[in-house]
């Protein structure tokens, strides 16, 4: 054979031969669900290593609230995962409960978890049809958002914002609700179920949704617990585990409901099962709204919560109590706890330690995406830069919590 | 919290003290919460431990974080917290360590450490020796400092804003047209007649301050975050 051609040969090899090529994926892109950089090193359109940059969201929600008093600190939790606000104020009232040593009166702890599980109805539906949206369906964002703006009604009446509620206190929760919130409540529980179901006969056994979700971004239980899921993504694998019922917190331990647990631990399992979670709520919340005692929603004690305005205008004392409360604050015995809450996306954890004075001398939020986020290069390596995206999708990440 | 959830904490804080070569320094149960606190070279070998032994199960790591005590000799606490789903427990352990010292990683235990470890990295500037992965992740791509210490001021060094002469973004000393005021609003009847206040320096240090030439300086310089 002429020199010539097996060098042609050689070089015809190096020529076909494909070096791994580096993607840039986000950080503004639709499917990123937020500001994801993820880099990601493609053969061909197989994933064979996911490298998530994240923290282009990182407003340093920690650091601020070591400047900040206990009542200060909490509106920073309605901005971690604003999906779901209330739930992450959940997390840090009770914290703060916990080092108090107070207990909320009934009402106030009915009202806490109605709202939490309305919070989880609003995230699952997020999830759930900007999911769809990501492998390819648009009718559930339409009809999805319609029913989650009602839900967001709710959070208005109660406390005046749809987003930034800053609703749950240490102690119980800011305000009363309103009269014939219940009943408007009580009716929307009786008609959601019907877009539940709608979107259930357009995904559940949608042949194209199938495909795109069955098999994809599978793990095993063992791996599940090792990369530290928690929620949703937990459950899909396979592990019966929701402290709400494990660990219960205000009046969960008075609620009927069940837990819905996945078998394959893929992205449809996980789909299914907030599918479920969310019939669940509606379950609670219906619970709740039946056997909501009358009283009060806050703790009497003004030393921690504020008292009611008329009686500002009359007392003295009560005047000074208010105006020390939103000065000064209230001081927190030294100690620490580590508290956690079944928020929609998982165990959403507060690890609080105080040193005595009016401020948390650290506050560490355990936010569940940021671990599930950790997973996504064992979790997308080897499927196809599609198959990425529904797994990021089945992830249910918000940025405003994994970068804090 | 009932005596008997506490009681069977202290009992499973015994067992693992029991095991001599773990090195459990010290447990605590407060408010029923179980913590333990342990070393930097004892770690690993703890949590292997706690992972497989079949009194704890603790099949996962919830959590890693850092916290910084400014006053002590080793200023750094890292703190785990562990859960058991088969006993449905909780565990906290601690160790300490300083700016030097590295932390064995325990990412090869539970994976979910990867991540945790490089945002204490990141925050607080813990070193963790043989870590697969030991880059920033939170804070800007070329950033300065560990934000969370306590001696990191609350605005920090380093703004950026975008320069329309030079058509991109441009990173800057921080500018601050008003000082960033820090109110500890801490009032003279909370905590004896001991506490001191901003401004009591003014009072000790020169009682007859305008004579001397006394110039009022900003009652909050040295406080935290002012700059």
């Amino acid at each position: 054979m002429p020199n010539s051609t097996l060098n042609n040969a050689v070089e015809m090899d190096k020529e076909t031969q494909i070096r791994p090529y580096t993607m840039n994926f986000g950080p503004q892109h639709p499917a990123a669900h937020g500001v994801l950089r993820l880099v990601l090193e493609m053969d061909g359109e197989i994933v064979e290593r996911a490298d998530p940059h994240i923290g282009l969201l990182h407003r340093g929600t920690e650091k601020l609230i070591e400047y900040k008093t206990y009542m200060q600190a909490l509106p920073y939790f309605d901005r971690l995962d604003y999906v779901c606000p209330m739930n992450q104020e959940h997390a840090f009232a009770l914290a703060t409960e916990k080092l108090l040593g107070i207990t909320v009166p009934e009402r106030g702890q009915y009202i806490r978890v109605l709202f939490c599980e309305l919070g989880r109805i609003l995230s699952h539906i997020l999830n759930i049809t900007t999911f769809a949206l990501d492998v390819g369906a648009i009718t559930p964002a339409l009809w999805g958002f319609e029913e989650r703006e009602k839900g967001m009604e709710f959070y208005d009446r109660a406390c005046g914002a749809r987003l930034h509620a800053n609703y749950f206190r240490p102690g119980g929760v800011s305000q009363d609700i309103p009269d014939g919130l219940l009943d408007d409540m009580m009716a929307w529980t009786e008609t959601f179920p019907e877009t539940l179901g709608d979107l259930d006969t357009l995904l559940s056994d949608n042949r194209i949704f199938k495909q795109r979700t069955v098999d994809i971004g599978t793990v095993s239980k063992e791996d599940a617990l090792d990369l530290g899921f928690t929620g949703p993504m937990l459950r899909g694998s396979g592990v019966a585990w929701d402290l709400r019922k494990s660990q219960p917190y205000d009046v969960y331990d008075k609620m009927e409901f069940d837990v819905p647990v996945g078998k394959t631990g893929d992205c449809y399992a996980r789909y299914l099962i907030r599918m479920e979670e969310m019939r669940q709520s509606l379950k609670i919340m219906q619970q709740c709204i039946r056997n909501m005692p009358k009283g009060a929603v806050k703790v009497d004690d003004y030393k921690i919560s504020p008292p009611p305005r008329v009686e500002m205008k009359r007392s003295m004392e009560a005047m000074i109590h208010h105006f020390k409360l939103f000065s000064e604050g209230y001081h927190v015995p030294a100690g620490e706890t580590y508290t956690a809450v079944e928020a929609p996306k998982g165990e959403f954890g507060v690890y609080l330690i105080s040193d005595g004075t009016n401020r948390p001398y650290r506050c560490r939020v355990r936010a569940p995406g940021f671990y599930h986020l950790a997973a996504l290069d064992s979790m997308s390596r080897g499927h196809m830069l599609a198959d990425a995206v529904t797994v990021i999708g089945s992830m249910d990440i918000v940025f405003g919590e994994i970068d804090r | 919290m009932s005596n008997s959830v506490e009681q069977s904490l202290i009992d499973l804080a015994q067992y693992i003290k029991s095991y001599t070569e773990l090195s459990v320094q010290d447990y605590a149960v407060v408010k029923g919460e179980l913590s333990i606190e342990t070393t930097r070279d004892g770690v690993h070998k703890l949590l292997v431990f706690l992972r497989d032994d079949q009194r704890c199960l603790f099949k996962q790591l919830t959590d890693v974080c850092g916290v910084d005590y400014l006053d002590r000799e080793e200023r750094f606490e890292v703190v785990y917290h562990l859960v058991s789903l088969v006993h449905n427990v909780r565990l906290r352990i601690k160790l300490s360590t300083d700016e030097n010292t590295p932390v064995p990683t325990v990412s090869d235990v539970y994976s979910s450490a990867n991540w945790a470890e490089r945002e204490v990295w990141d925050m607080y500037g813990v070193m963790f020796s043989d870590h697969p992965d030991h880059r920033r992740i939170l804070t800007d791509y070329g950033f300065d400092g560990h934000p969370q210490r306590k001696d990191f001021p609350l605005t920090g060094y380093v703004e950026l804003r975008y320069d329309e002469d030079e058509k991109r973004v441009v990173y800057e000393p921080v500018k601050l047209t008003q000082d960033y005021r820090v109110f500890d609003n801490l009032s003279p009847w909370e905590g004896g007649a001991n506490t001191p206040l901003p401004g009591d320096e003014k009072s000790s240090v020169r009682p007859h301050a305008p004579e001397n030439g006394y110039v009022p300086s900003n009652p909050i310089d040295g406080v935290e975050g002012a700059k």
